[in-house]
């Protein structure tokens, strides 16, 4: 057992069981809580990765903004009477059922996969992943038109946004 | 060692459980956060890929960076909507926003 | 040109008269009358050059004028048709030419040709005479012009043709065909003021009895041909032919071919010249108009029927054994001579002037009958050849004497039967002409010795059954001439003689020449008719001039008769009945006073009601067979066969029909076809209703969904398709 190997495992089972506690508390603010939890053990995640800038995106604009802004629309979606029944919709045990199938065929399948046991190769040195990241997402030879796309998409859902839930003055 | 395998199944599983969320959960915001856990294990997967089988392409870095993008949009958007409805319907239980039903 | 050409023109004038008038010139009383007069008159002149070529061959008998053409085919061979004038044809065109022309002629009158419109003739029934206005402004009625006038013309000349045909044809089909023609003809013409019920009974009556025996003579015509093969007179009457004939047996045990055929033949006649038993036709057919009357019972149609047993006289008498009649010859005498005393019978108690002398034509006619039952072929043809003459005569006669009456009642008023005798009287001064015409005639048809024609042909009957040793014919004739003699004075005592016992009969006229004329002509020939036929031992007068009709006619038979030597017996039972009778009938009838009853009536009792009402026997069929018939024809035929039970059946078809119609509608077309429809529809409709709720409107359920989809798709292509 490695120390990556105790970090990882320590990671999954506190991201996992956030997620899960994610899906399956009835208050939706202990909800969005969780989600922050997972979504900390997620960018650990990607820290054992190595992509450090994910990392750091991660908590930045998942937890500080997408979170955040959950927590708003909650509290703007919220009816007085705190409502009755259960949390989840009558299906529930379907949607169990698929995702139990999918996981497990997932898993399987990728277990066939010749690549799946790969070990991790060396990183070259001097590898500034920022650095290429960031050539990379402006360069012409690089993904510089999606990134000019992805940033159309913003500014649509941005416009979209306001559009959407503008309060009209009856 | 670690290998790329944990990661794989991490991911699936966050995916899985994302997908249960989706699909179970009455509150619409609820759905959304499952949303983000698949597109997070998603991300995971993409980048689990290009650590362990082509870091020398930062494509897969690129690719990841595009999805978070996409998904912060959409989580904006469906907010917007859901307040929108909201205000109509006094309501965002999906079950019970079924106006296209027979 | 040839004299057999000529003969084939004979039948051809009158033919296209009737054509003309009735295609072209019905509208115009004069040219019609002017067609149909001409027609006769070249028919006429045709004859008597015939005629006169005839006489002049010297040896018809052997060699008459024929010729024939191919009619149609039968088998290998032709059915001929053609002419054929020998002595008796000659003979009989004589006096049809004759009549036929006088006819015509007194038809101009007897129509009151010239005369004006009535005042409300309607075309069907007589006319009744127009009010005209004199100088002094005094209305008189007159007689009015038939309105159908040239319809008569048209009708009496298709009657011409039809008995021209049947004079000068030389075969017993082209016989019939004339006989037919006739018997149409009659139909018309005594139905021809058809608005009247009676006058329409008395055709279909004429028609239907005479039908009968045209039946019957049809059979023995076809019998005959099938034995014979043929139906011309050169074949038939040769030897071989007879001989065949009375060798070939019939299902009926002892009566030869000949035999038949005879019997047959003669039915035809029997019905043709009304007698007895089927003579009910002949009085009523007094309906028609006088010289239709005239035509039919005198000059020619009856007189076919005896024209038709003289030509076929060969095959009756075939088989005679040393002057033996056959069986035939005693039925015909025997019907012969009953009709003639039993006619003469119910003659004595008619009032009708014309109905007299209608049971006097059959009386007569059963003269002629009887006298080729025994045999006297030449004796049946004289009297045939001389009474037509006077018939004809004494029919335009009482035509005239009708129209004076007629005249007479228009004048006064009067509401009486113009043709009733006893409401005449004193015609004599009224009406020379007719009186004197009349009165030959009358005398003629008596017998009266010497003068008249009748006499010699009568006598010659009697002379015959005489000789024969026929003591019942002789004596039931002459017992017949007495009545003949008896109601004939009796006629012309209470027509002409004596004081008028009617106000019309006082203001009686005398007629046009149109109808006088002829009446003078036929009173010649009554007269002059008998001397040619004068015997050759007939004591003081014989010889004078040659027996000429025995000469001529007898050469028609392949054996020349013997002439019958005179006897004394014969001629002073003649001279007896008929003066005797003429005597009497003057004395019974003289002075009857108007409004007296007839004198006959006392003494005779119920018999005189018997003999008024004919015996009954028109009521007899109608009991018979006329009520069995409509009873046939309404009841049976039209009301059961005809109604319930072919319109039964078909209704009962269509109902089934129908109600098919609905067992296919209601238990095949609605449930299974309309219900497949229906069912199809009603099913989509069914799974629509439940398989809508399918769409929940929740996105969630919509998401599993995709995914159990997809997942099974994936799942069945990994693992069932692509097998690594």
């Amino acid at each position: 057992m490695t120390v990556m190997q105790v970090i990882f495992l320590v990671t999954a089972v506190v991201s996992l069981g956030g997620a899960v506690m994610v899906v399956t508390v009835r208050n939706l603010i202990h909800a969005s809580l969780w989600l922050i939890l997972t979504l900390f053990g997620v960018a650990v995640m990607y820290g054992l990765l190595s992509a450090t800038f994910f990392t750091v995106i991660q908590v930045v604009i998942y937890i500080g903004a997408i979170a955040i802004l959950m927590i708003f629309a909650i509290m703007l979606t919220r009816r007085v009477k705190q409502e009755p029944g259960s949390s989840v919709n009558n299906n529930w045990w379907l949607a169990g059922l698929m995702a139990l199938v999918l996981f497990t065929a997932l898993v399987w399948m990728l277990s066939t996969w010749p690549g799946f046991q790969t070990t991790l190769p060396e990183l070259p040195q001097d590898f500034d992943s920022i650095k290429v990241l960031g050539t990379a997402l402006v360069s012409p030879e690089g993904y510089v038109i999606p990134f000019e796309i992805a940033s159309f998409l913003l500014l649509a859902a941005l416009i979209g946004a306001v559009a959407v839930a503008w309060e009209r003055k009856s | 060692m670690i290998s790329l395998s944990y990661f794989l199944v991490f991911a699936a599983a966050l995916f899985c459980i994302g997908l249960y969320g989706v699909l179970a959960r009455k509150n619409a915001i609820a759905i959304l956060m499952g949303i983000e856990l698949m597109l997070n294990g998603v991300v995971i997967n993409l980048i689990a890929f290009w650590r362990f089988r082509s870091p020398e392409m930062i494509t897969g870095q690129a690719f990841g960076v595009i999805v978070f993008a996409v998904a912060a949009a959409e989580v904006a958007v469906g907010l917007a909507l859901f307040i929108a409805i909201f205000r109509r319907r006094n309501t965002i239980a999906a079950d019970e926003i079924d106006l296209l039903k027979w | 040109m040839e004299p057999s050409t000529l003969v084939w023109l004979l039948p051809v004038p009158p033919l296209l008269a009737f054509f003309l008038i009735v295609f072209f010139t019905n509208r115009s009383k004069t040219v019609s009358h002017i067609l149909g007069i001409t027609a006769a008159l070249l028919s006429f002149v045709g004859s008597m050059v015939i005629v006169t070529l005839a006489i002049r061959s010297g040896h018809l008998g052997e060699e008459p004028f024929s010729s024939v053409l191919n009619w149609f085919p039968t088998g290998d061979t032709w059915f001929q048709i053609g002419v054929w004038v020998d002595p008796l044809t000659v003979a009989t065109l004589f006096f049809v030419a004759i009549t036929i022309l006088m006819i015509f002629i007194y038809s101009v009158g007897y129509q009151n040709f010239g005369q004006p419109k009535g005042d409300h003739d309607q075309p069907g029934l007589p006319p009744h005479g127009a009010t005209v206005v004199d100088e002094h402004g005094h209305k008189h009625k007159v007689p009015s012009i038939e309105p159908m006038y040239s319809r008569f013309f048209a009708f009496i000349s298709l009657f011409a043709f039809g008995m021209y045909v049947l004079v000068v044809s030389n075969n017993l089909l082209t016989l019939f065909v004339g006989w037919e023609i006739m018997g149409l003809c009659s139909y018309l013409l005594i139905g021809f003021w058809y608005a009247k019920p009676s006058a329409r009974a008395a055709a279909i009556k004429a028609f239907l009895t005479t039908r009968i025996g045209d039946v019957v003579m049809l059979l023995g015509l076809a019998y005959l041909y099938y034995l014979a093969g043929s139906l011309s007179y050169d074949v038939i009457f040769s030897e071989e032919t007879l001989h065949l004939l009375t060798s070939t047996g019939t299902p009926f045990v002892g009566i030869s071919a000949a035999v038949l055929i005879g019997l047959f033949l003669f039915f035809g006649t029997v019905g043709k010249s009304a007698q007895w038993p089927l003579h009910v036709w002949l009085p009523d057919a007094m309906e028609g108009p006088t010289p239709v009357s005239a035509m039919i019972h005198a000059a020619t149609m009856v007189s076919a029927g005896v024209y038709l047993v003289i030509r076929v006289f060969p095959i009756i008498s075939a088989g005679m054994q040393h002057g033996e009649p056959t069986l035939t010859m005693n039925v015909m005498a025997f019907i012969g001579a009953f009709t003639g005393l039993f006619a003469a019978t119910i003659a004595l108690a008619q009032n009708d002037i014309k109905r007299v002398l209608a049971y006097s034509t059959i009386s007569q006619l059963g003269y002629m009958i009887a006298a080729i039952g025994i045999g006297a072929y030449v004796a049946a043809a004289f009297h045939l050849f001389t009474h037509a003459f006077f018939k004809a005569l004494l029919f335009l006669g009482s035509g005239s004497v009708i129209h004076g009456v007629e005249h007479g009642v228009l004048h006064t008023g009067e509401d009486i039967d113009p043709q009733d005798m006893f409401n005449m009287g004193g015609l004599r001064k009224k009406m020379p002409f007719t009186f004197w015409t009349f009165l030959i005639g009358g005398l003629a048809l008596s017998g009266f010795p010497f003068i008249t024609a009748g006499f010699w042909s009568k006598d010659e009957i009697l002379a015959d059954a005489f000789a024969h040793a026929n003591w019942p014919v002789l004596i039931v004739l002459a017992f017949a001439a007495l009545l003949t003699a008896f109601y004939t004075m009796r006629q012309i005592t209470l027509t002409f003689l004596g004081k008028s016992r009617t106000e019309s009969a006082e203001h009686a006229v005398e007629s046009k020449w149109t109808m006088t004329l002829p009446l003078v002509l036929l009173a010649i020939f009554a007269i002059i008719a008998g001397w040619p036929g004068i015997p050759g031992d007939f004591p003081l007068i014989g010889g004078f001039i040659p027996n000429f009709v025995h000469e001529f006619v007898g050469e028609t038979l392949s054996e020349h008769p013997e002439a019958i030597r005179f006897s004394w017996i014969p001629l002073l039972i003649s001279l007896g009945v008929s003066l005797g009778g003429l005597a009497l009938g003057w004395w019974v009838y003289r002075d009857i006073p108007a409004g007296a009853p007839d004198p006959l009536e006392k003494p005779l009792g119920p018999v005189y009601k018997l003999l008024k009402n004919k015996y009954y026997f028109d009521e007899l069929y109608g009991y018979i067979f006329v009520r069995p018939s409509l009873w046939l024809s309404e009841t049976f035929t039209y009301l059961w066969l005809d109604r319930t039970i072919i319109d039964g059946f078909l209704h009962f078809v269509s109902r089934i029909t129908f109600s098919l119609g609905g067992v296919f509608r209601n238990y095949i077309d609605k449930p299974v076809i309309n219900g497949f429809g229906d069912f199809v529809g009603e099913s989509v409709k069914r799974i629509g209703r439940s398989g809508r709720y399918i769409q929940t409107g929740r996105v969630q359920q919509y998401m599993i969904m995709a995914l159990i989809i997809a997942f099974g798709t994936l799942f069945s292509y990994l693992f069932f398709i692509s097998q690594p």
